[in-house]
């Protein structure tokens, strides 16, 4: 039962992605091509990562999220599998529609790479059950697109239903209500800014990023 | 023919560009600019006949981000 990672022209954090899903399950993902139509048989966790997918052209993700692979990727996440969209890969799942809201230019219109410090919100999603309620994580940041956008409603919304995974402890970017990473409905979906692909091993800053995927790989193990 | 479409940021919608361009047009000395609101230009080259829904099926599945910007079209 492979674990796949999606490839745009443009991913460079594709990688990183494959290197963090192999340490905890010891099994190298497929690496999907983004012009692909379907997903390796079997696939129990599809991860979007982050880079410039069709350089950013339009709007950061609105491409991506129109290439032939996001029909599979689509029918994937309607069936329940977990999908996990970092950085670009979030992007692309609010331009697919996957997830509510956009992420727009940072407020001080700065490219923001560094650590930041991360809330996690709630720790009952598939992905966020390796922390505990409230725990505050350190998670590295690089992006210029990922001021959080939803209107008022969608935000009450999905705060009312417990989908906000990720809250930053600090000001980072101007997203509403400091949201980093959100849920979809049926909860299997998360799109978060924050990197925790570059937080799993020892030349890392720290390995605060790994729960994460042991959260969600260990369900589907 | 030749379609023009103008997206634009939805009111109420920050826009920290639109804000920095305000700021720099007040650093070279021009004032009383009051707002700045930046969007987007695209020109298309359409077969004749493009109907204004498709102009605007356009603009719904790929041109605009409908959460956050509005559209417009002339020349259809």
């Amino acid at each position: 039962m492979p674990a796949a990672v999606i490839v745009f022209p443009g991913s460079n954090c594709d990688r990183d992605m494959a290197r963090a899903i192999e340490l905890v399950t010891g099994r190298a993902p497929a690496m999907v091509w983004h012009g692909d139509t379907s997903l390796p048989d079997g696939t129990d966790f599809v991860a979007l990562p982050g880079g410039f997918s069709y350089g950013d052209y339009l709007r950061s993700g609105a491409m991506a999220a129109r290439s032939p692979v996001m029909g599979a990727v689509k029918a994937a996440a309607q069936r329940g599998v977990p999908v996990l969209g970092v950085c670009n890969g979030f992007q692309v799942l609010t331009e697919a529609g996957l997830l509510p809201g956009a992420l727009m230019r940072n407020a001080g219109l700065n490219f923001v790479c560094r650590d930041v410090a991360l809330d996690v919100e709630n720790s009952q999603t598939i992905f966020t059950a390796g922390y505990a309620a409230g725990q505050r994580i350190t998670i590295p940041v690089a992006h210029h697109d990922g001021n959080y956008f939803a209107d008022a409603d969608t935000l009450d919304r999905i705060e009312g239903e417990g989908r906000v995974a990720f809250r930053y402890a600090e000001v980072v970017n101007g997203s509403a209500r400091g949201i980093a990473g959100l849920v979809s409905a049926g909860g299997n979906v998360l799109g978060m800014m924050p990197h925790p692909e570059r937080a799993v091993e020892d030349a890392h800053s720290n390995r605060q990023g790994l729960a994460l995927f042991e959260s969600v790989l260990g369900v589907i193990a | 023919m030749k379609v023009e479409v103008f997206v634009t940021l939805k009111p109420g919608v920050l826009d920290p560009q639109g804000r920095a361009i305000q700021h720099a047009l007040g650093g070279l000395g021009f004032a009383g600019v009051n707002d700045v609101r930046a969007g987007r230009y695209i020109q298309l080259d359409l077969a004749d006949g493009t109907s204004e829904a498709d102009v605007r099926a356009m603009c719904e599945q790929l041109l605009a981000n409908t959460v956050i910007e509005n559209f417009r079209i002339t020349g259809v």
